[in-house]
């Protein structure tokens, strides 16, 4: 690994093998072969050791924020200050004891409150950051404390350090030398130094330290036994230790909104120097930073050494900041990062070439852990210059390139962020448009990289979706359901009343959470908790627990299914009422503004339960009733199985680029995409929930020990899980419908206890989802849209980094050995192939992907007191004044009408409600049908009459007059609107009156009707007034490209030679039958074969009596003629064959090779071979049978065939000829072509000279037609 | 009150009755073998089967002889055998210039006139160009003899392509017309039966690329199967036939007009014994299931 790193970094190994090694996913694989046959690594240990190594690096730089919560198994430091640590995260990996002394002790040794510096000289003493700079000179190295060391001696953790087993050994031995065994030797003194300190700083005394809140410190770090070499330990989760929780009952990493609960007011007149300030408020680390001053203290009692001159802590906790940086002035800071002051550029070009090879093929646990890594970079801290500097001078001969601090500087940190940021631009471009604006106007990112800064900027404009804040619906509770609710649904009347009873408390139990769950020192399970167990006691006895678990699930459902449920709703829906959608809207974004920027919680939150679901989790808690537990969990299982198989369907004509194209949508295409959101909200709820009632008995507040973890996994795994969660997800894999199943099954899994992994059925599941996650790769397979496979990464990298799942689950083999995914159904269309999850569904399932924008809103408002200010500052505006004039009044009379409107449906039987929205719906929907098939054509052809007498200007130019055409149909279009809401007025009423009762009040259907109306015109109008331009523009289009097409043709026929007019002018085929045909004619099909058969009777051989007679010939043509006539069943390939067989036929009987059967009896009525001929001249002078292959007439093999049987045929054709000429079916021209190509012919010496003379005196004949025809003109 | 059922259930279309036994089909087939594809061999059958419709029975020859031809024509395409048919037929047309020299030598050797006509010509355009001619100047030749550019030849040609009743141009276009001609027949029965179809060219508009010839806006059932389309074949249905569209055209049907979420899949269809019937071959399939029965029966002919 770390050999590996070094001859890359050394240039020893070829970059480019490793990179591709890297990105092939193959098993075999796994292991690499460098240099020497020996020294083989394998992906596992390769990949955390570098992400490690990356954290390392950087850990100077990045001193703000939340800590990158990498659940990279770590054998060193990780990149925060110990009060942002702490801060920052709730039980996280936070107890891994073993990394957890790691991580702090050498910063005692080497002296430095870096956790990194050891890597720097011991006289590197001025410190990083601005906050120790007033105080650092005066320091002695050793005499530096770190809050580490009092972490590592909290008697918790020394607990959870015997548990491990081997934690302690692990330090002891050097954790880092541990993982490079291969430069051991270096190392070793290191190591033992390491060892030597931590052994060292094992205070025996409790002291007050607040540790033993277990909560914020679990122990979780019992790392299971595994070779160091492959097991590495886990990262430090900080974790926020705020004042208000400290009075709270204990608490989990079940918690609600840990970051945001306390806004942090800037102390007055503090400039704000830096962003790590924003982790938490500074309030809340009061107490931790008394308790650390007191370990201090007896700390440095304890070693002896002299009392540090200054008790502040060097970490820059935010509240150290507030006070000791208050003089800190912008200009004291380090200047801009500057490209032309990076140094190292190559190897780091080498690390984030292999960084980017990780995170680009899910070779990390989370991919979006890594980006907000490189984003902390990009905005990391400016240090004073003069650092690097010193080190550079203290540490010249630092040979080993690991030991080289690659990102010591600001400069460097950024030009490897940008480096990183680059490669990964095509995931960025799907974060939301606020992040994407923030970070194109970063101007670290536009000085070390125009080009990102412009593929940004482009990926902005691409983004429309917004994350529009939906209104909170006011009516909060359950309506009450007759065909569930009312007496004959209980076994007895007690019953009945009892649940109205328990109705009630519930209720009452709801408001009175809503109204003081926010004050301070509330309790729920104190103020509540009796009541609620009261009232299941009386459920208990009346049997209730049906009804009671399906109110409950109800009720869960109409509070938090909604996506905003899920933020952090501390408003007050009824102040916010006033301001209306509008206005709220505004609001909303302005607290944002506001508040926001200072919660950075880092892209990795422990489970949560925001909003309204805390009170039922905390509902849930404080019953702890088994029985409604029981049927809770009984229906969650069935809705959620429901939910999974619910079918989405692929609209016909379904578009590929549906990302692209969201807005382009067909309303039907929309509507799915918002059922699908809406299911996928619904399932992660319910899924949720589930599963924190499944592990509710299991839940402890810390890791348990090894053995008590096994013998729990032994006992449970005797027992069937609540849902078969392997089967569900293979069903899925199999079916693709992954894309719906995966959010949800990562919710259930989210509420796992700790021994939960470890149990047979969940480790498949989790190694599944391993290997699933490795699969989809966002970039690479093009079948499912980006932003299916994004949402499926963005839950699953967030679910391996949550406490409870294992570290040793994305780096080791422990699970991915047990499961297997199975190959995808190739020709299931599913929904993995439907483009479904857009932007706003992402977010709403992901809210942690909003850190991005938080972080770098943060960076601008750190930068803004230096570059002069880029926060966009927003006037506030308070409701009141906007309610007493007169437009305030007209929204929130809006505002009234759309609560009136849910009190109606609230009164009224549900299937009022469905009736309504259906009705709306569809007639919204045929109303823009509509006016697709009338608006649109209309305006089309209008378009088309325009541009026919546009062009017959002869100045026109086509495509100038092209475009005011589509400006004005565009125009023309947006009557569209009104159009469709006269069609929606007509015919919602109708509908409604049909589906709703005939009992129906008056009142009510009237209302029901006016409200359909409403809604299905709003439907209407917002997709016509988005769409209706672009529609009438393409299908425009598409006319205009067909009109010039033929315009053009038809012009090219016009200007062609004029050879034979009269025939080109038939030339088109005529395509219909003329008016009153009957179809009576023939079938072209039995006239041909009756044709073949004479034809090969012509040829012969044959008998005298196959010979036709004079009229049997007279018919057929007569019915050839008919046949021509009916268009009915005749193809143009039909037609031609057919002239083609009349001409042939012609042939045949004027060379008499074809004679007519002799005549019997002296009949005297058959027609003569002139006659016949006659007859065939007349049919294909018709206007149907201008294209007839006259020239064969005029072939060798006719000719001779005249000229052989004798002077009569050849009189006969002669007469042909004539009649040809006569009809203009054959031009003077034509003739004499057809003549010269003849004499040229090699005709036998005989014929040529009679033809010879034949011809001259048939073309003195002609030349007389023609003088005739001549004269005759003049 | 009756209830009316919603969807037709049962549904006699005239044309579409079968009306010719497997027993008597095998008989044609039987007659057929010893025939050649000539129009005298043709009144020969017509007199054999006067209940059958001159167009059944050539469909029927056809087809058979088309699959007889199928064994042999790789015999007369080996070179050497080009050769000796070639020198044959010069030696014979000069000697008489006017006798059906190179219809006799097909008819000799038991090939199609029309195909011993192609292989001649292309013989022959091999010694006049030096090189392969090329398909569209021998296929236009074929279609237009007077363009070859030996009148004998150019006569024989024509000799063959005329007499020949199960190859060569007029063949095809005669083939090509009934198919054309038994779809309008087709759609005329579906509307003259109030049923609601769209046909070939409205699916292609609606951009299916291979399509049926007719989709059924409402299925019916017919012998209580299911069907929601049908494909009109101007050509025998006999097993063989029917096997092959089956492969090469139903499914892809069956693939394009299922919707999206299709649970069916996987079995090869049950081709039953169904009677093996006269031309115009009929298929239907349901719409979202696999044709369990394809109904193959004839077209009524016209008055």
């Amino acid at each position: 690994m770390a050999a590996l790193l070094e001859s890359l970094l050394a240039r020893k190994v070829d970059l480019s093998k490793v990179l591709d090694w890297l990105k092939n996913i193959q098993q075999d694989s796994n292991s690499l072969t460098f240099s020497d046959p020996e020294s083989t690594v394998s992906k596992q240990e390769f990949i955390p050791f570098l992400l490690n190594f990356l954290r390392d690096q950087s850990s100077q730089a990045l001193t703000h924020g939340p800590s990158t919560p990498a659940k990279t198994p770590r054998p060193t430091a990780t990149a925060q200050g110990p009060a942002e640590r702490r801060a920052g995260r709730s039980a996280g990996g936070g107890g891994r004891s073993g990394s957890r002394v790691q991580l702090f002790s050498p910063a005692a040794s080497s002296g430095s409150e870096s956790g990194l510096s050891h890597l720097s000289s011991p006289s590197f003493s001025t410190g990083w950051s601005p906050a120790s700079r007033p105080s650092g000179s005066e320091r002695r190295p050793s005499q530096r404390i770190s809050l580490g060391d009092f972490v590592m001696s909290s008697p918790e953790l020394q607990k959870g350090r015997r548990r491990t087993g081997n934690g302690a050994g692990r330090h002891a031995g050097g954790g880092r030398a541990a993982y490079h065994p291969d430069d051991n030797g270096r190392r070793t003194g290191r190591g033992g130094a390491l060892g030597g300190a931590s052994e060292q700083v094992s205070p025996p005394s409790a002291g007050p330290l607040n540790f033993n809140n277990l909560e914020e410190f679990p122990p979780v770090g019992s790392s299971p036994v595994t070779p160091p070499e492959s097991k590495p330990s886990r990262r430090i989760n900080p974790t926020p230790v705020s004042g208000e929780r400290s009075h709270s009952k204990p608490k989990t990493c079940f918690t609600s909104t840990p970051f945001t609960e306390a806004p942090s007011p800037t102390p007055a007149g503090t400039e704000r120097p830096d962003r790590w300030v924003t982790a938490a408020s500074p309030d809340s680390l009061i107490e931790e930073r008394e308790l650390l001053k007191r370990e201090k203290c007896k700390r440095a009692q304890q070693t002896c050494s002299p009392p540090p001159a200054s008790e502040d802590p060097h970490t820059p906790t935010k509240s150290g900041l507030g006070r000791l940086d208050s003089k800190m002035t912008p200009e004291q800071q380090a200047p801009c990062p500057d490209p032309s002051n990076v140094t190292l550029t190559s190897e780091l070009d080498v690390l984030a070439e292999l960084y980017c090879a990780c995170i680009s093929d899910n070779q990390v646990p989370n991919v979006f852990v890594e980006l907000f890594f490189a984003m902390q970079l990009l905005t990391s801290q400016s240090r004073p210059p003069d650092d690097g500097e010193e080190e550079e001078r203290v540490c010249p001969l630092n040979t080993n390139v690991l030991e080289r601090r690659y990102l010591k500087n600001v400069h460097n940190c950024v030009y490897f962020a940008v480096k990183v940021l680059e490669h990964q631009h095509q995931l960025l471009a799907h974060l939301d448009k606020c992040t994407l604006r923030l970070l194109a106007e970063n101007e670290r990112v536009a000085s070390f990289s125009p080009l990102l800064r412009d593929r940004l900027t482009r990926a902005q404009d691409g983004r429309t979706a917004k994350r529009s804040p939906s209104v909170s619906t006011f009516i909060h509770s359950v309506p009450f359901q007759p065909a569930t609710d009312n007496r004959s649904n209980f076994g007895s009347d007690k019953a009945f009343h009892t649940f109205k009873k328990q109705r009630d408390i519930f209720y009452e139990v709801l408001r009175e959470w809503e109204d003081f769950h926010k004050e301070p020192g509330w309790n729920f399970d104190v103020t509540l908790g009796s009541r609620i167990r009261g009232m299941m006691s009386q459920l208990t006895a009346a049997g209730n627990h049906s009804h009671f678990s399906r109110l409950f699930l109800k009720q869960l459902v109409q509070m938090c299914k909604g996506p905003r449920a899920n933020g952090p709703t501390g408003d007050n829906p009824d102040l916010l009422g006033m301001l209306g959608a509008d206005g709220l809207g505004r609001l909303k974004r302005l607290e944002e503004r506001l508040i926001q920027p200072h919660g950075i919680g880092g892209p990795c939150p422990p489970p949560s339960f925001p909003g309204h679901q805390e009170f039922f989790r905390d509902f849930l808690q404080a019953a702890s009733c088994c029985q409604l537990n029981q049927h809770l969990q009984d229906s969650l299982c069935q809705q959620l199985l429901q939910l999974d198989e619910v079918s989405i369907l692929t609209p016909v004509g379904e578009q590929e680029d549906g990302e692209e194209a969201a807005g382009d949508g067909d309303l039907e295409q929309q509507d799915e995409k918002q059922r699908f959101a809406s299911v996928l909200l619904l399932a992660r709820l319910l899924a949720k929930f589930l599963g924190f009632i499944s592990f509710l008995p299991y839940r402890t507040t810390e890791k348990p020990s090894r053995e008590i973890q096994e013998a729990a996994v032994a006992l449970r795994s005797k027992s069937i899980p609540v849902l078969d969660v392997c089967g569900v997800l293979r069903n899925s894999v199999k079916r693709r419908r992954t894309i719906l199943t995966v959010p949800w099954l990562v919710e259930f899994l989210s509420m796992l206890d700790f021994s939960g992994p470890l149990l047979p059925t969940y480790r498949v599941v989790l190694g599944t989802l391993c290997l699933l996650y490795r699969k989809i790769i966002p970039g690479r397979c093009s079948e499912t849209s980006y932003l299916n496979r994004l949402l499926i990464v963005s839950v699953l990298g967030w679910l391996f980094q949550i406490p409870v799942i294992p570290e040793e689950l994305f780096f080791t083999s422990d699970f991915t050995k047990v499961a297997e995914l199975e190959e995808s159904d190739a020709d299931a269309a599913g929904l993995d192939c439907i483009p479904l999850v857009d932007q706003q569904l992402l977010y709403t399932c992901c809210p942690f992907l909003d850190e991005f924008r938080k972080l770098l809103a943060a960076f601008v408002s750190g930068s803004s007191a230096k570059g002069g200010g880029i926060v966009r500052k927003i006037t506030p505006t308070s409701a009141e004044p906007r309610d007493v004039a007169g437009g305030g009044g007209a929204r929130s009379q809006q505002k009234l009408q759309a609560d009136l409107e849910q009190a109606f449906f609230h009164n009224q039987p549900p299937s009022l409600r469905r009736t309504v929205e259906f009705v709306a719906e569809r007639v919204g929907s045929n109303a823009v049908k509509h006016m697709k098939a009338t608006l649109v054509s209309e305006l089309v052809d209008r378009g088309d009459k325009m541009l026919r007498d546009g062009l017959e200007s002869p100045k026109a130019d086509p495509s100038k007059l092209n475009e005011s055409i589509c400006a004005q149909l565009c125009e023309a279009g947006l009557e569209a609107l009104s159009r469709a809401t006269r069609f929606c007025c007509e015919k919602s009423p109708e509908a409604i009156r049909i589906l709703l009762p005939d009992d129906t009040a008056p009142a009510v259907l009237s209302t029901s009707e006016n409200i359909t109306i409403h809604l299905a015109t709003e439907k209407a109008c917002s997709w016509l007034s988005a769409n209706i331009t672009a529609l009438v523009r393409r299908e425009w289009k598409c006319r205009y490209e067909r009109l010039v097409k033929t315009l053009t043709a038809d012009s090219a026929d016009e200007s062609g030679p004029p050879l034979t007019p009269k025939r080109t002018q038939g030339g088109a085929r005529v395509t219909s039958c003329p008016p009153y045909c009957t179809h009576a004619a023939s079938l072209p099909s039995d006239v041909l074969i009756a044709i073949k058969d004479l034809l090969s009777v012509a040829v012969r051989p044959r008998t005298d009596e196959e010979l036709p007679t004079g009229s049997q010939l007279q018919k057929l043509f007569r019915q050839v003629r008919d046949t021509l006539g009916c268009k009915k069943f005749l193809t143009a390939v039909s037609e031609q064959m057919l002239l083609n067989a009349t001409v042939l036929l012609a042939c045949q009987l004027v060379s008499a090779e074809l004679p007519l059967a002799p005549l019997l009896g002296g009949a005297e009525s058959e027609p003569s071979v002139r006659a016949l001929l006659e007859q065939l001249s007349e049919l294909w002078e018709q206007d149907d049978c201008r294209s007839a292959p006259l020239h064969l007439l005029f072939t060798p093999l006719t000719i001779t065939a005249v000229l052989e049987a004798g002077d009569n045929e050849w009189n006969n054709y002669l007469y042909v000829v004539r009649r040809l000429v006569d009809r203009g079916l054959l031009s003077d021209d034509e003739l004499v072509s057809h003549w010269t190509k003849l004499s040229k012919q090699s005709l036998p010496a005989e014929l040529k000279e009679k033809f010879g003379d034949s011809s001259a005196s048939c073309q003195v004949d002609l030349l007389q037609l023609s003088k005739q025809t001549l004269e005759g003109a003049t | 009150m009756v209830n009316k059922p919603i969807f037709r259930h049962s549904l006699i279309i005239p044309h579409l009755k079968m009306k010719l036994s497997r027993a008597e089909y095998k008989e044609i087939v039987r007659w057929t073998e010893q025939l050649r594809p000539t129009r005298q061999c043709m009144k020969m059958l017509k007199d054999r089967f006067p209940n059958h419709s001159q167009s059944t029975l050539l469909s029927i020859f056809s087809l058979e002889y088309q699959k007889r031809t199928k064994r042999i024509i790789a015999r007369h395409h080996a070179p050497d055998v080009i050769e000796s048919h070639y020198r044959r037929y010069l030696s014979e047309a000069t000697a008489h210039p006017s006798a059906p020299v190179l219809l006799e030598l097909a008819n000799e050797v038991d090939l199609s006139p029309a195909l011993m006509a192609r292989i001649i010509l292309d013989r022959f355009l091999q010694d006049q160009e030096g090189g392969m001619p090329s398909k569209s100047v021998l296929n236009s030749m074929l279609k237009e003899p007077s363009l070859i550019p030996n009148q004998t030849l150019a006569k024989n040609v024509y000799q063959c392509t005329v007499n020949d009743c199960c190859y060569g141009p007029l063949v095809d276009c005669i083939k090509h017309a009934i198919g054309q001609e038994h779809e309008v027949l087709l759609c005329d029965k579906l509307k003259e039966k109030n049923l609601s179809f769209l046909d070939e060219n409205q699916l292609r508009a609606k951009g299916y690329d291979k399509t049926p010839d007719i989709i059924l806006e409402v299925p019916v059932a017919v012998e209580g199967h299911i069907v929601h389309w049908i494909e009109s074949k101007a050509s025998f249905g006999d097993d063989h036939s029917h096997r092959t569209y089956l492969n090469e055209q139903f499914w892809s049907y069956w693939n394009r007009t299922k919707s999206g979420n299709s649970r069916h899949g996987g079995s090869m269809l049950r081709c039953k014994g169904h009677p093996p019937p006269p031309p115009f071959c009929v298929a239907f399939g349901p719409r979202q299931e696999r044709p369990r029965k394809s109904v193959i029966s004839r077209p009524q002919e016209r008055d």
